[in-house]
C-alpha cells in the first residue's frame, strides 16, 4: 500500500515541477525544439541580420514619467560584412558577424541632419562617429558603455544593434504553444544593470515577441514588446515595438516605416565621406 | 489504507492539474499584430483597415508583402515641403566685473537662422542664412567676411558627385578636420573667437570660408582640396566688443584702441590651399594635412602703420584617432613655417612654430551613465627661440619657448539627456591662466532648448594668452525655438 502510494506522490511531485520537467522533456525528446544555441542563433538573425542589408525610417516617441512626449525621426541603413576571410560579398543564412549602421536624423529641430555612423564589432567595442553639420565636425564618439540611452529613449544602444549573445549564457526554460522562453543571465554581471532576462522567441519566426529585464532583486524593471510584426520582401518585421521602463518611468515607441530589404547598399556609404555628402539614393 | 491512497492520489492529481492550468494560463505574452494565428488576440481598432489582414507567419510566397507607410509620411509640414529649418534664438549676457574699456553687456542679440537644403537632380544646394539683431554691434551695415550686420551668411553652396569617386563642393561652406577638441592645429580655416568667448552656441566658433572644396575617394587613400580664392581670416579678437592686451600700449585696451588690420584681400593672389590626405584602417583614422597661406590671427605688425598684419603662414602635419584602453585618443601635430620669418629674428612676424596635442576622452560609466570626461596636452614650441629673444624690443613682454596647455572636459547628462551639464577647462602652467567654460543646457521639448553658462578667465598676468580677457569674464542664457 506505500509503495503505491509513494508511486503515486512520485508521480505528483513530476507534475509539481512542471517546467524543468517539460522542458527538458520537450527538448530531449521532441525533435521539434531545436537546441538552446540554434534556438539563440537564428532570434539573433532574425532580430539584427535579416536579409544582406536593410532601411528603415523610424518614427520614435518617448514619453517620460509625467506623459509629456518627445518625438524623433530618423532614417536607418544596416550592411552586414562578409563572412572573415572570405571573398563572397554575400553573407548565408546563419551569419551574425559585424555590421555597420548608418543614422540620418530629420527631427527634433536640434539634431537635424546630423549622422550617426556605427562600426558594430564583435571582439572589440563598436566605432561611433557623430557628425555635426554646423560646425562640419565629425565627432569621434567614446562607445565603452552600450547600455546607455540611444538618443534620450528607453532603447539602449544594444537593443538597436544587439548584444553579443557570447555576453550570455542561456537557457531554454519553457516551451510554450507560440513561443521558446530563453533565460540569459551575463557572464559579467557587473558590467550590465540587469540580473537576467528572460525573451519569448516566437517558434514559427524566431520573432522576439517579449523581453523582460529582471534586477537583482528579482523585480521585472525593463520590458521591450514587439506590437506588430509584417512580413517585407519575405523576411517577417517588427514594425512596431515598445521599451518600457518602470525604473524611470519612461515608455519609448518605435514605429518602423519604408522598411526594404537588400538594397545593395555599398559599404562605402558607411564611411566619412557619406557623413558630409548624404548618401541620398538610400535614405529617400 | 486503500482508500486513503487513492483519495491521497486524486487529490494531489487535482493539485497537479490546477498547477497545470494555472501554468497553461501563464504561456507568456500574447501575439504581436502579424504574428498571430487563427484566434489569436483581437487587433487594436483601426489597424486591420488600414494595413489590411497580416500576412500569415511562414509564408513562403512574396506574392503580397505588405508595406508599412503608416509613419510619417502623408502629414508633411509646410516646412519640409520648403525644405526650410532653422531656428529663432534670444541671448543675453552680462560681465560679471567692470571692464573699463568695455560696455558691461557681453552679449545681448536674437537670430534667426533660416536653412534650406534641395536637391536638384544631382546637385544638392544649401543656403544657411542668420538674420539678427545685434545690441552691441556699432553698426547694422551688413559685412559678409566679418559676419556684422543685420545678417550673417553662414553657408551658400551647391555640391555635386561629378564621378562616382570625387565630390566637389563650391561656394560659403563651414570646414572642419583634425582631431582636437577646441584645439585646432591642421584646421586653418576661419574661426570666430568673438562668438565663442561671448557665448553664443559653439557652432559659430566656425566662421564660413567661400572656397571650392574637391574630395577624391581611392581604395588606398581619400583626399581632400580646398582652394579659397581671397584669405578668409579669423574673426579675432580686435578690441571692439572684447578687451586685449596690446602690446604696444603695454596694457589692457579694447574701444580706446581697436586693432587696425592689413588683411590680404587680393582676389586669387591672396588665396589659400589646404589639403588633406585621409584613411581609416580599421577603425583608425590617420591624415596627413598642408596649408599654404597666411596667419589665421594677426601674426605679425606693420612697423610703420602700427596695423596688426596676416604674414605668409605654411603649416604640414599629422594626426590619428582610434579606440585605445576604453575610449578614444588622438594625436596631432604641425609644423608651422613661418615664411616671412624664417630666421626668426624679424620682432614684427611670428616665429615658427612646432605644435602637438595628445588627447584621450572616455565615459565613465563605473562612477556614473552618460558621464564623460575628455582631456588634453597641447604644446606650442617656438623656433628659433634665441633669434626671438635677441630681437624682441625692450619692453615688450617676452613669451615663453614652450606654451603648455592641458584641458579638461566633463560632460554629463541628466532626465532623459535632456538636460546638459558640462564644464570644459583649458590650464595653462606656463602661461599660469585658466580659461573655464561651464554650461547648461535643457530640452524643454522638442521645440524649445534653454541654455546658460560662463566664460570664465583668470590669468597671473595680464599680457598671457587667456590671462588679458580677464575683464571680460561673464555670464549668458538664451533661449531656442527649433523648427
Amino acid at each position: 500500500m506505500f509503495s503505491k502510494l509513494t508511486v503515486a506522490l512520485t508521480l505528483a511531485a513530476a507534475f509539481l515541477m512542471p517546467s524543468a520537467a517539460f522542458a527538458a522533456d520537450e527538448a530531449a525528446a521532441s525533435p521539434a525544439v531545436p537546441g538552446v544555441d540554434e534556438i539563440v542563433n537564428m532570434t539573433n538573425q532574425a532580430s539584427y541580420y535579416q536579409g544582406s542589408d536593410g532601411r528603415a525610417k523610424v518614427h520614435m516617441t518617448i514619453t517620460d514619467e509625467q506623459g509629456r512626449a518627445r518625438e524623433r525621426e530618423f532614417v536607418i541603413l544596416r550592411w552586414d560584412a562578409p563572412e572573415a576571410g572570405s571573398d563572397v560579398a554575400k553573407k548565408d543564412q546563419t551569419f551574425t558577424g559585424g555590421q555597420k549602421f548608418y543614422v540620418y536624423f530629420e527631427r527634433p529641430a536640434d539634431v537635424n541632419k546630423m549622422a550617426f555612423l556605427v562600426w558594430k564589432h564583435l571582439d572589440k567595442s563598436d566605432d561611433r562617429w557623430l557628425y555635426l553639420p554646423a560646425l562640419d565636425l565629425v565627432k569621434r564618439i567614446a562607445a565603452s558603455d552600450k547600455r546607455t540611452s540611444f538618443v534620450g529613449s528607453s532603447f539602449f544602444y544594444e537593443d538597436v544593434s544587439g548584444r553579443h549573445i557570447d555576453e550570455d549564457t542561456h537557457e531554454l526554460v519553457k516551451v510554450t504553444g507560440d513561443y521558446y522562453v530563453l533565460k540569459n543571465t551575463p557572464k559579467d554581471p557587473d558590467s550590465v544593470e540587469f540580473a537576467y532576462y528572460e525573451m519569448y522567441v516566437h517558434k514559427k519566426t524566431f520573432v522576439v515577441v517579449e523581453t523582460d529585464y529582471y534586477d537583482k532583486q528579482g523585480q521585472k524593471y525593463r520590458t521591450y514588446k514587439a506590437e506588430k510584426v509584417e512580413t517585407i520582401d519575405g523576411y517577417p518585421t517588427v514594425t512596431k515595438s515598445s521599451m518600457t521602463d518602470t525604473k524611470n518611468g519612461s515608455k519609448t515607441e518605435m514605429d518602423y516605416s519604408e522598411v526594404k530589404y537588400n538594397l545593395d547598399i555599398p559599404e562605402d556609404v558607411f564611411t566619412e565621406r557619406y557623413l558630409r555628402q548624404l548618401p541620398y539614393e538610400f535614405l529617400r | 489504507m486503500r482508500k486513503i491512497s487513492v483519495i491521497a492520489t486524486a487529490a494531489l492529481m487535482a493539485m497537479a492539474m490546477c498547477i497545470g492550468a494555472a501554468w497553461a494560463a501563464d504561456e507568456g505574452p500574447s501575439l504581436p499584430t502579424g504574428l498571430g494565428d487563427s484566434g489569436g488576440p483581437a487587433l487594436p481598432g483601426g489597424l486591420e483597415e488600414e494595413s489590411g489582414p497580416p500576412l500569415p507567419i511562414g509564408m513562403e510566397g512574396e506574392a503580397t508583402p505588405t508595406k508599412s507607410e503608416a509613419a510619417g509620411s502623408g502629414k508633411r509640414k509646410l516646412s519640409e515641403v520648403l525644405g526650410l529649418s532653422g531656428f529663432w534664438d534670444i541671448r543675453a549676457g552680462i560681465r560679471t566685473q567692470r571692464d573699463r574699456h568695455e560696455q558691461q553687456a557681453s552679449l545681448a542679440e536674437t537670430r534667426l537662422q533660416l536653412e534650406s537644403q534641395k536637391r536638384i537632380g544631382p546637385v544638392t544646394s544649401k543656403v544657411v542664412t542668420d538674420f539678427l539683431y545685434d545690441g552691441l554691434a556699432d553698426s547694422r551695415k551688413i559685412d559678409l567676411e566679418t559676419g556684422q550686420g543685420w545678417m550673417d551668411l553662414r553657408e551658400a553652396n551647391i555640391s555635386w558627385s561629378p564621378f562616382s569617386f570625387a565630390d566637389v563642393k563650391v561656394g560659403r561652406q563651414i570646414l572642419t578636420w583634425g582631431t582636437g577638441d577646441l584645439v585646432f592645429i591642421n584646421d586653418l580655416f576661419p574661426k570666430d573667437y568673438v562668438s565663442f568667448f561671448a557665448g553664443r552656441d559653439e557652432a559659430y566658433l566656425k566662421a564660413p570660408s567661400d572656397a571650392i572644396k574637391t574630395s577624391i575617394f581611392t581604395d588606398a587613400v581619400n583626399v581632400d582640396i580646398i582652394y579659397t580664392p581671397v584669405f578668409d581670416s579669423d574673426r579675432y579678437i580686435t578690441g571692439r566688443r572684447m578687451s586685449y592686451y596690446n602690446a604696444m600700449l603695454g596694457e589692457a585696451a579694447g574701444r580706446n584702441a581697436i586693432m587696425q588690420a592689413d588683411v590680404p584681400n587680393e582676389w586669387f593672389n591672396d588665396s589659400e590651399w589646404a589639403a588633406r590626405v585621409y584613411r581609416n584602417v580599421s577603425g583608425y583614422e590617420l591624415a596627413a594635412y598642408g596649408y599654404w597661406g597666411y596667419w589665421k590671427s594677426p601674426g605679425g605688425m606693420d612697423a610703420a602703420t602700427g596695423k596688426a598684419t596676416f604674414p605668409r603662414l605654411s603649416v604640414y602635419g599629422a594626426s590619428a584617432r582610434g579606440q585605445f584602453a576604453r575610449g578614444i585618443g588622438n594625436v596631432e601635430a604641425g609644423y608651422y613655417d613661418s615664411r616671412e620669418d624664417r630666421a626668426g629674428g624679424d620682432p614684427n612676424v611670428s616665429n615658427s612654430e612646432f605644435r602637438f596635442l595628445l588627447g584621450y576622452e572616455q565615459d565613465l560609466k563605473q562612477i556614473s551613465r552618460d558621464l564623460t570626461i575628455g582631456m588634453q596636452y597641447y604644446l606650442e614650441w617656438m623656433q628659433d627661440y634665441d633669434a626671438y629673444r635677441s630681437a624682441l624690443p625692450a619692453g615688450m613682454p617676452e613669451a615663453d619657448e614652450y606654451r603648455h596647455v592641458v584641458t579638461l572636459r566633463l560632460t554629463k547628462l541628466l532626465m532623459n539627456q535632456n538636460l546638459r551639464l558640462s564644464v570644459f577647462t583649458f590650464y595653462s602652467p606656463s602661461d599660469g591662466d585658466v580659461y573655464m567654460r561651464p554650461n547648461l543646457s535643457y530640452k524643454m521639448n522638442d521645440h524649445w532648448t534653454f541654455v546658460a553658462g560662463g566664460n570664465v578667465f583668470f590669468g597671473e598676468s595680464e599680457e598671457t594668452f587667456f590671462g588679458q580677457f580677464a575683464d571680460n569674464t561673464n555670464v549668458y542664457c538664451g533661449l531656442r525655438y527649433g523648427f
